[in-house]
């Protein structure tokens, strides 16, 4: 694949809820190997945004979604998830009361050529997962365990871990750093680093600029639906940003 | 991954759930059961210790076992279905009418389960497009479906005492080993089958993760309409099923057929241990209610108890099971 060619790329896509326009006429491409960080406060819609590149919601008429080159119109999340772009939400996506296992694999479990699951396999999957790449020291690893006996990190442990066993050439965190510790939050945050290095793509979504700065290549401004900035990061200093980000609050455009 | 080299992955003792934690709910019911069966043997032990009420169980029980265990997986999404009697009997009057008219017993038979799964449907269909409580339309269906199977029989039963029904007859309601009627194989396969699929098929691990978390689900890529449908669908095939063993086992067809056991199926599917709030059941635990609240009806009279009392034991068993679960799952959440 040419590294032109972007990963995901969103043409005029509007988003509208009965009155409210969520999102109008964005325009946005995301390279391979690139981390872009997406910024704006509450309610410029970054979450709505994320759901729309997931197929959660589908954009208003004339709104394109592109995947690698091609055009896609029937667009679905397990589509997407099928191209693979895997999402870390903010609300966790998890069901609570089921086992860890099932949580690994919701919407894309393990099943043989008759769709018989299996169970084994996804089990002993999600006990690996958990013990190389989260390095959990409780015992509430146990694939069987339900989630909700884990603490807030081991569900975004579960969450991070799912996202990263599909191999995703495109992977969205909507805020993943929301209650978590220090460690935690570094953990999430090299976690970043290692889809970089991997070559894939990563949106980054974050209220806090000093996590999102550093970790990024690019960094795109939303502003009550609109793209009101969209910056290098070789271009601004984390000030600039800082000050940017009040204007655009303040006025709604990034231009002085 | 390199950056986790620091964390203590050996020290990672990935401890299995206790005993209690996996298996206190199925344990709850089982006791329950064996409890009752206990009671029974000392206040009734003539009738407790022959062979005859055990046989009565096999032949009676099914009637609504057979739809309390694919009721569970309704429950299971967050979902009831409150017309599935009603079901039963357009799907047998379905039967009825194309034997009378047409002298084939299995395109009749085929007929009413295609009926039934389409009523099923139906709620579903209902249920998921314009996003009705399922609680509130299917009363609705349910006088839907049970007056289209009056007006279209015109109230009256039929008789299915004729030669020629002898065969399916026999396969559904016969008896066989020892005199344990045909039924209760039906209900073991029924259970046997919708275990495998609710625990082994993509599409029961949907079904727990529609009734955990509607929104995670749909957010992880379920199509959890579809589930829904399924669901109700695989509900209308097993309530015609069960019509129609309901109705060969008195040899006619009754237009009030189902009268009765809706009550019974939702008992239990609780009983079993399914949470009413979705999420979390087995089938095996509803198989076991199902026999439990057989166990009642009949335990009572044979005990030589009032059989007025029958509800007041009925209503009791309920509700303290009810709340031993809540009691358990408190427990295991700790």
């Amino acid at each position: 694949m040419n590294s032109k060619t972007p990963v995901i790329q969103l043409k005029n896509v509007s988003k509208t809820f009965g009155e409210v326009r969520s999102l109008s006429e964005v325009n946005i491409e995301i390279y391979p190997g690139e981390i872009v960080g997406l910024l704006g406060d509450n309610g410029a819609g970054k979450s709505t945004l994320v759901k729309t590149i997931m197929g959660f919601h589908q954009p208003d008429e004339g709104g394109e979604i592109w995947f690698k080159g091609e055009k896609i119109n029937e667009w679905n999340v397990a589509k997407a998830r099928e191209l693979g772009i895997e999402t870390i939400y903010q609300e966790r996506a998890l069901c609570e009361q089921q086992p860890i296992w099932r949580n690994m694999f919701m919407g894309r479990e393990i099943k043989n050529k008759f769709g018989r699951l299996n169970v084994k396999q996804m089990k002993s999957e999600a006990t690996r997962l958990m013990s190389e790449h989260m390095g959990f020291t409780s015992t509430a690893v146990h694939p069987d365990n339900a989630v909700l006996t884990m603490s807030g990190g081991e569900k975004q442990g579960v969450a991070i871990t799912r996202a990263l066993y599909f191999d995703a050439e495109l992977v969205i965190l909507d805020e993943p750093t929301v209650g978590l510790s220090l460690s935690e939050t570094k953990k999430t945050l090299d976690f970043i680093q290692n889809i970089k290095k991997s070559g894939r793509s990563a949106i980054f979504i974050d209220h806090n600029i000093f996590h999102i700065y550093p970790a990024v290549d690019r960094m795109i401004v939303l502003d009550r639906g609109k793209v009101a900035g969209n910056y290098k990061k070789s271009d601004i200093t984390m000030d600039e940003l800082i000050e940017s980000m009040y204007r655009v609050a303040r006025t709604g455009s990034i231009k002085e | 991954m390199s950056e986790n080299k620091d964390s203590k992955v050996k020290n990672n003792a990935a401890r299995p759930p206790s005993f209690w934690r996996r298996f206190g709910m199925q344990f709850g019911i089982w006791s329950v059961g064996i409890f009752m069966w206990l009671i029974f043997v000392f206040t009734a032990s003539e009738a407790f210790t022959s062979k005859d009420i055990y046989l009565a169980f096999a032949s009676s029980t099914p009637l609504f076992a057979l739809m309390a265990i694919p009721l569970t997986l309704i429950v299971i999404t967050g979902e009831i279905d409150l017309s599935f009697p009603a079901v039963m009997a357009l799907a047998t009057a379905t039967f009825a009418k194309i034997y009378s008219g047409t002298g084939n017993i299995w395109v009749g038979f085929i007929a009413a389960l295609i009926v039934g799964t389409l009523c099923g449907y139906f709620n579903g269909w209902l249920v998921t497009w314009f996003g009705i409580p399922s609680l509130v339309i299917t009363i609705g269906t349910s006088f839907l479906f049970r007056g289209i199977e009056l007006a279209w029989m015109n109230g009256s039963g039929v008789g299915l005492t004729d030669d020629k029904l002898l065969g399916v007859a026999n396969l559904l309601v016969g008896r066989s080993f020892f005199g344990i009627a045909n039924q209760f194989w039906w209900t073991i396969l029924a259970t046997l089958i919708l275990w495998f699929i609710l625990n082994r098929t993509q599409f029961g691990a949907h079904v727990f993760l529609t009734g955990d978390n509607k929104t995670s689900a749909q957010l992880m890529g379920v199509n959890v309409s579809r589930v829904k449908r399924r669901s109700f669908a695989i509900m209308g095939f097993f309530a015609a099923f069960a019509g129609l063993v309901a109705s060969f086992e008195v040899s006619y067809f009754w237009p009030t057929l189902g009268e009765g056991l809706l009550m019974n199926s939702i008992a239990s599917v609780f009983l079993g241990g399914t949470s009413v709030f979705g999420g979390i059941g087995t089938v095996t635990g509803t198989f076991v209610g199902s026999f439990i609240i057989g166990a009642i009806n009949a335990g009572i009279v044979a005990s030589g108890i009032n059989a007025f009392f029958t509800q007041v034991f009925f209503g009791l068993v309920i509700i303290l099971s009810v709340i031993m679960q809540a009691v358990i799952s408190k427990r295991i959440k700790r």
